[in-house]
């Protein structure tokens, strides 16, 4: 049975359905890793796809069944599959260096692995950069029993950054000059602009607060100037999905890039959310979402006219759009609206406080705040077993007097490492942000979004489960991992040391571990845990969402806890491809436990 | 010194942990550049070529000038160095510097210090160790006039430290040079054409050399040349 046959724009116009039958019991795949062209409209690539295709293979698989997955690598380098989110023995997972050698030139490797779960999840090569070159596919698990929502259609939504420099590339330029791909940095003409609106002292001191600390407020996006792609297309190129006015339409939102957090949104229709990560949540309607790279979102929508809707995506720094359309016939399209204005950092995203007007920020001790990311220098314990706050770079070198408000988490309790005694003359009084906005951005931060049309923002705090996978129980322990980096020199780090001078973080089988994300850095972090489950501290208790995929936003601290249920080795790390290559990646070894195969049958049979 | 850091380089080369970075390589001509000047064009470049890890970087650096009129260098320095971070924004360098210009060849240790000062400025200080030492101090800094566009000043001085009459050093008597660079990334930014003039300057014991030879004390270039980065 072959998968490279894959239907392509079929009868139902998916381009992507490979529908496979076989026995309830085990299901055979094929999958060929190729080397091909890729057309993205404004240039054409060459690069890596499954089965011949730039159009991403849909595996679909059934709960229950075991999987039997051929992989042929027909590069002439080493490759892996990694199964993005899928519950299954170590040496399946397809992490080269951790849980098998990966496949050699010429190989077919077989995987392996019973399902044990349902929902839509993805694939994607872990070998060097050939998932950003385009070595990425997705997953659509059909459930044992009926899913609790209805739809009269089903499509994947596959997105991804195609850029036109190889990965590897782009990761030595980023590596030679880190703002290599920066077109949004602020300029002359940015500086003039800002002075005529708010003098130029004002204007002055807050480029040299920047210009202290050598960091920029642009620096959303490390990599600009790609196209985005939703299932292999260009936004000209318009991926269409059909529909018959009043279905309903279950997209299957999954984001394959490389680099870029998208936010969703489809003009004119409200999305409900039924699913993230790959399991069900309580629903919730919105206007717009931001799926960080590496999500997934399930969304059902309605669209009740005979008219053209447009799936638009946009990233996060606003450098680009992608566009697809749900439309009753091919051919239909509305117009792409004009990007938004892009954001800038704050100070909020520093993991300081705004509500500082410019005038405070002129008022601050530049000099400490120039080691401010260094923290790949400072001293630092390898922080696997650190339990409770303690002080980070940040605290130990700012003038803290400037700061005038703290950080809150998500259950609105306050950061323990802000509650010391420099900040106690500060002043409460003007907190903007401090119990409005989203809890999983910092108050004041620049990069907390707002929908298009004014309406409901998707938040992680609107996330509940449906059904918890686990029964609530207090953590054994916490892991603080700090998420820390030197843009300059782009390193990439956790805890300040990068995954070659790392030790393994080491969990103990049957333990529940509370981990502890503080993100150091400006840059939104979506932090993936391979083999078990993240379940999100959402301030929900028992129906904090399990996900595979959590994303910490610049100067926030966000808490996962993770039931230790998977003997073996597993990969840890950033899914920003180019801060993985560069350090912020640990491997994770679980003790003790039976060994890795029964353990997982065990679970499978015995749950 | 140097046998310890070439060993660290082998090693850093040859230790693949199962997740190896990939060593980084690149190759920066700062400027590839002709000063034109009536009558008295020259050819000059900067070059940096690089390949390490983060922890360890050995570069080429290659600055020269020459004489199209004369058909012969006027400057040649060829130097080999390895670069070690010592702080987030600065790296330290130790390496050998060849220079063959017209006159006698000559040889020097290096020490130095680079990395990116608060503010944005590039800056950049060598010293050259030899019985006739000298030292330098570079500046930089990217004005943004837009993305694609930027005006970039530039200021070197060199501190002769002994003489050394015979290469035109006057003990204590500095070059000065002063730039100004509007530059275009026109691909990328592997390819950024620049225009900008050139003004060099030699004061003191290096000046009264200079006169001897019966050559100015200074000199103002227009120049047209590029960035190249791959």
């Amino acid at each position: 049975m072959l998968l490279a046959g894959t239907l392509r724009a079929g009868a139902l116009g998916l381009g992507l359905a490979a529908t496979l039958s076989g026995a309830a019991a085990a299901g055979t795949y094929d999958i060929t890793v190729d080397r091909i062209a890729i057309d993205a409209g404004k240039f054409v690539k060459n690069g890596i796809g499954y089965n011949g295709s730039q159009t991403p293979t849909v595996l679909r698989l059934k709960e229950g069944e075991e999987a039997v997955i051929r992989v042929t690598n027909n590069l002439s380098e080493s490759t892996s599959i990694h199964w993005h989110g899928l519950i299954l023995p170590f040496d399946q997972d397809g992490v080269p260096g951790i849980s098998f050698p990966g496949i050699a030139p010429g190989e077919t490797f077989v995987y392996r692995f019973p399902i044990r779960q349902a929902g839509t999840y993805w694939f994607h090569s872990h070998s060097g950069f050939q998932e950003p070159d385009g070595a990425f596919g997705a997953i659509v698990i059909e459930p044992r029993a009926r899913e609790p929502y209805r739809y009269d259609r089903d499509y994947v939504v596959q997105l991804t950054d195609k850029h036109p420099h190889s990965g590897g590339r782009v990761f030595r330029n980023l590596k030679m000059m880190p703002d290599y791909y920066n077109r949004k940095q602020r300029t002359l003409l940015d500086f003039l602009s800002d002075a005529a609106e708010r003098g130029v002292g004002a204007t002055l001191a807050e480029r040299a607060m920047w210009g202290a600390m050598r960091m920029m407020p642009t620096d959303i996006e490390d990599v600009q100037g790609y196209v985005p792609m939703i299932n292999g297309r260009s936004p000209e190129a318009n991926w269409t999905g059909l529909f018959e006015p009043g279905e309903r339409v279950r997209l299957r939102l999954i984001n394959s890039s490389a680099m870029t957090y998208y936010d969703v949104r489809i003009p004119g229709l409200k999305m409900t959310v039924v699913q993230a990560d790959g399991n069900d949540v309580q629903p919730v309607t919105v206007d717009e979402l931001r799926i960080a790279v590496a999500e997934t979102y399930d969304v059902i929508v309605r669209p009740t006219e005979a008219k053209a809707y447009s799936i638009l995506a946009e990233s996060m720094g606003r450098t680009a759009m992608a566009r697809g359309t749900l439309a009753p016939r091919e051919g239909m399209a509305e117009e792409i609206p004009p990007l938004r204005e892009p954001p800038l950092l704050t100070m909020a995203d520093m993991g300081m406080m705004e509500g500082m007007d410019h005038g405070d920020m002129a008022g601050m001790d530049h000099g400490a705040m120039a080691g401010a990311r260094n923290t790949d220098t400072l001293s630092e314990s390898d922080g696997d077993e650190i339990i409770g706050g303690h002080p980070t770079p940040m605290d130990a070198e700012m003038d803290h007097s400037a700061m005038s408000g703290s950080h809150t988490m998500p259950d609105g309790s306050q950061m323990s490492g802000m509650d010391h005694g420099s900040m106690g003359g500060m002043d409460h009084s003007s907190m903007p942000g401090m119990g409005g906005g989203d809890p999983f951005y910092a108050p004041g931060s620049g990069l907390i979004p707002e929908a298009a049309n004014g309406g409901k923002f998707l938040s992680y705090a609107d996330l509940k489960a449906r059904k918890p996978l686990y029964p609530d129980r207090e953590a054994t322990r916490e892991i603080e991992l700090r998420l820390t980096g030197n843009m300059e020199r782009y390193i990439w780090s956790i805890n300040g040391v990068k995954y070659e001078d790392a030790e393994p973080i080491r969990l103990r089988y049957g333990e529940r571990v509370r981990f502890k994300f503080v993100n150091e850095t400006m840059m939104s972090h979506p932090m993936h845990l391979h083999g078990m489950w993240s379940i999100l501290d959402t301030g929900s208790g028992a129906l904090d969402p399990a996900k595979h995929t959590v994303s910490v936003a610049p100067g926030t601290t966000v808490y996962m806890e993770t039931e230790v249920d998977a003997p073996g080795e597993w990969a840890f790390h950033c899914h920003l491809s180019y801060h993985m290559a560069a350090g912020m990646f640990r491997k994770v070894v679980v003790e003790g436990g039976p060994t890795a195969r029964a353990a997982f049958l065990d679970a499978v049979h015995g749950g | 010194m140097m046998r310890h850091a070439m060993a660290a380089l082998a090693l850093a080369l040859s230790a693949a942990p199962a997740f190896a970075e990939p060593l980084v390589w690149g190759v920066r001509f700062d400027r590839l550049e002709r000063r034109v000047k009536d009558g008295s064009d020259l050819l000059a470049w900067s070059l940096d070529a690089s390949v390490g890890s983060d922890e360890l970087e050995f570069v080429w650096r290659s600055e020269a000038e020459y004489d199209l009129k004369a058909d012969a260098f006027e400057r040649l320095r060829n130097q080999a160095r390895l670069q070690v971070p010592i702080s987030a924004f600065f790296d330290a360098a130790a390496g050998v510097m060849i220079s063959t210009p017209r006159g006698p060849d000559r040889a020097y240790g290096v020490l130095g210090v680079q990395g990116l000062a608060p503010q944005w400025f590039e800056v950049n200080a060598e010293l050259f160790a030899s019985d006739r030492p000298f030292a330098r101090f570079e500046a930089e800094y990217e004005g943004l006039l837009t993305n694609r566009l930027t005006l970039e000043p530039a200021l070197e001085l060199e501190l002769p430290l002994a003489d050394d009459e015979s290469v035109g050093f006057g003990a204590w008597g500095p070059r000065l040079e002063i730039g100004a660079r509007l530059r275009y990334d026109l691909v990328d930014r592997l390819f950024s054409p620049h225009v900008g003039l050139h003004y060099e300057r030699v004061f003191g014991r290096t000046a009264d050399l200079r006169a001897e030879d019966g050559e100015a004390r200074d000199a103002l270039f227009f120049v047209i040349g590029a960035r190249l980065m791959f």
